[in-house]
């Protein structure tokens, strides 16, 4: 047996701690949505109800906030994931004696406290609007889109640079030696190349936003998000209808993620498909060749 | 000096730097005289466009400026709207005194509440980080190392799944546990362990968990990604050589994946220090984290320029961190964030 990894024995029960400590308390949780008695707890289990879930629509602070929520969420994946693309496709482009200051200060709203973001969004517009007698411009919901899109598009960034680094330029010079312009070689080489980190950089930038609070909190203003209504209610006192949320929000989140990873399977399959049938095309088309007719 | 002559000067100061660089580029390129073709020539009129207005907008609306305005609003008093810009707009430290003293202009004492909630904070998070980092590095290298690759993938599954779960509830999932009447400690006092139930969310244990679970992702894949790049055979050439377990781990694995402990302690050590939510929820009535003092001068003083030197000194002390962590692992920042 392999002397550097840990004795089995030991391994398992450090594997099971660990879990038992991620899982542990979402499961507890879990169970308490489904307990008939009105402060969330698991033990005594009064009795199994699904009423805790048939009152959450009637919520209506909380729709108004997933309304919200879904609409920042949609509106910070269109804006963060083109300027993500650009900061990327940028990076080499800069000359040499700027690119260490460029990269440092793209990646560095993630290495910024959320809270901070926050604050600076809010500081800036409300002098910017005052100053340019924009007002209505600002905004919660603008400013949270604008706020949260600042940190999501470095995650879109470090997305694109990774899956660029794969990038053959062979294919963008064979396109231009054969009368292709710029655009139509980032149009028809470049964006189909990347499609695969375009849509998982949509995918993180629509989670980050739609679960992020820190920003939100401050960027909000007036309005509500689902996260900011939840903290809200979570410190007004705990209730079996918050379980009850947590468990439709992982439901729903398990559905995403299980479509998505059979959308990914079909489209790989369609391509491994069109590449085996090119392939063959082509080797029958040199067979041909090679044979004298 | 009177802010309202400096503030237009301070917002434009980010776009003169860019338009310094990009002269300096220019005039470079110019004197070596270079076959290269121009930015435009190279990405076509279109493309071009997108990039530098995508970029321009990002790094300076979204980025820049804002840190900027909150630096330069820290430096000046409160004061009612309508006397701002006038002659008592002046820059002072004052604000930055008052989280030292507790008032803008006597020093005789120190402002024991808000600097004892920031000296806790970053202790606290440093103490995370170490937990984070100890717990964490057996399944990384267990991963990335000696797991066969079909139960990496269900581990791997396994420890994104309770993050679909946003940080707000996963706060509120620990809140029930730990409650008075929670399972924790219906458990213990079943078991006989203890008489009285515990108050585990005023003794501020509730936090210490919470803010330990709430990133332990962010400490996980750093560290996975790290040492899964260490070719297995360096470790058995090792252990050919007769080298005993720890001294593989201290002289081979750790040195190998030190940009991923990097990365992985500066993100749990920066969101630890910014985290607003989970103190919010599971911290006891006495403990003060520093984020809701932060929170607190906006929402509850309306002083919101103390507000944003509070926010400076919670961003320079996670600049000071990331710092430090390079310092110690002597890694550029570029390698860090691989």
């Amino acid at each position: 047996m392999n002397a550097v990894a840990l004795p089995r024995a030991l391994l398992a029960l450090y594997l099971a701690a660990f879990f038992l400590f991620l899982f542990g308390p979402l499961l507890v949780m879990a169970v308490t949505a489904f307990n008939i008695s009105a402060y969330p707890q698991v033990l005594p289990f009064a009795g199994f109800t699904l009423h805790w879930f048939a009152d959450l629509p009637r919520d209506d602070d909380l729709m108004l906030g997933l309304g919200n929520s879904l609409r920042i969420g949609a509106m910070v994946v269109v804006l963060s994931v083109p300027l993500g693309l650009a900061g990327a496709l940028l990076m080499h482009q800069v000359h040499a004696r700027a690119r260490a200051l460029y990269y440092l200060v793209t990646v560095s709203p993630v290495l910024t406290p959320g809270i901070i973001i926050g604050i600076a969004t809010v500081i800036f517009w409300r002098d910017l609007t005052g100053m340019t007698h924009t007002r209505f411009l600002y905004d919660g919901i603008l400013l949270t889109v604008l706020g949260q899109s600042s940190f999501i598009a470095a995650y879109c960034m470090l997305i694109f640079t990774a899956r660029l680094q794969r990038f053959d330029p062979a294919l963008a010079e064979a396109a231009l030696d054969l009368g292709a312009s710029r655009t139509q070689v980032f149009a028809h080489i470049l964006l189909p190349f990347l499609r695969p980190a375009v849509l998982s950089a949509a995918a993180l930038a629509f989670l980050s936003s739609f679960e992020n609070y820190n920003t939100t909190t401050f960027s909000i203003l007036a309005d509500k998000t689902l996260t900011t209504v939840l903290a809200g209610r979570v410190r007004q006192g705990t209730t079996p209808a918050l379980s009850a949320l947590a468990v439709a929000i992982v439901a729903v989140s398990v559905l995403g993620a299980v479509a998505y990873e059979v959308l990914r399977r079909h489209e790989e399959g369609r391509r491994a498909a069109a590449q085996r049938v090119a392939r063959e095309a082509e080797r029958q088309e040199m067979q041909s060749a090679a044979q004298p007719a | 000096m009177n802010s309202a002559l400096l503030h237009p000067v301070v917002l434009l100061l980010p776009i003169a730097v860019i338009v310094a660089f990009w002269l300096i580029a220019a005039v470079e390129r110019r004197l070596r005289g270079t076959v290269q073709p121009g930015f435009f020539r190279r990405n076509g009129a279109a493309v071009g466009t997108y990039l530098i207005v995508a970029v321009g907008i990002w790094m300076l609306l979204l980025i820049l400026l804002p840190q900027v305005s909150m630096l330069e609003l820290s430096f000046r008093p409160k004061l009612p709207p309508v006397q701002m810009g006038g002659p008592r707009d002046m820059y002072t430290l004052a604000n930055y005194r008052y989280f030292l003293f507790g008032s803008p202009d006597d020093a005789s004492h120190w402002n024991v509440l808000h600097l004892r909630a920031f000296f806790l904070t970053i202790t606290v998070s440093i103490l995370v980080t170490g937990f984070d980092f100890l717990l964490c590095y057996p399944l990384a290298f267990h991963m990335a190392q000696t797991a066969r690759p079909g139960r990496v993938r269900l581990l791997l599954l396994a420890l994104i799944a309770p993050y679909w779960v946003n940080e707000v509830l996963r706060a509120f999932a620990l809140r029930i546990l730990f409650a008075g009447s929670g399972l924790l400690n219906t458990a213990l006092l079943g078991l006989g362990a203890i008489a009285q139930p515990v108050d585990f969310l005023g003794l501020n244990i509730g936090l210490y968990v919470g803010l330990s679970y709430a990133y332990l992702l962010l400490m996980i894949f750093p560290l996975y990604s790290a040492i899964e790049s260490l070719p297995h055979e360096q470790i058995e050439a090792a252990r050919d050589l007769g080298a005993p377990w720890w001294r593989i781990h201290r002289d081979i694995v750790v040195p190998f994946a030190k940009p991923g402990i990097a990365s992985g302690c500066t993100l749990v050590f920066m969101l630890s220090a910014g985290a607003l939510a989970t103190p919010l929820i599971l911290s006891g009535p006495r403990s003060l984290w520093f984020t809701p003092v932060v929170y607190d001068r906006f929402y509850q003083a309306f002083n919101w320029p103390q507000g944003a030197a509070y926010a400076f000194i919670l961003l320079l002390t996670c600049v000071a961190f990331v710092l430090m962590v390079l310092r110690l692992s002597r890694l550029s920042l570029g390698e860090m964030t691989r």
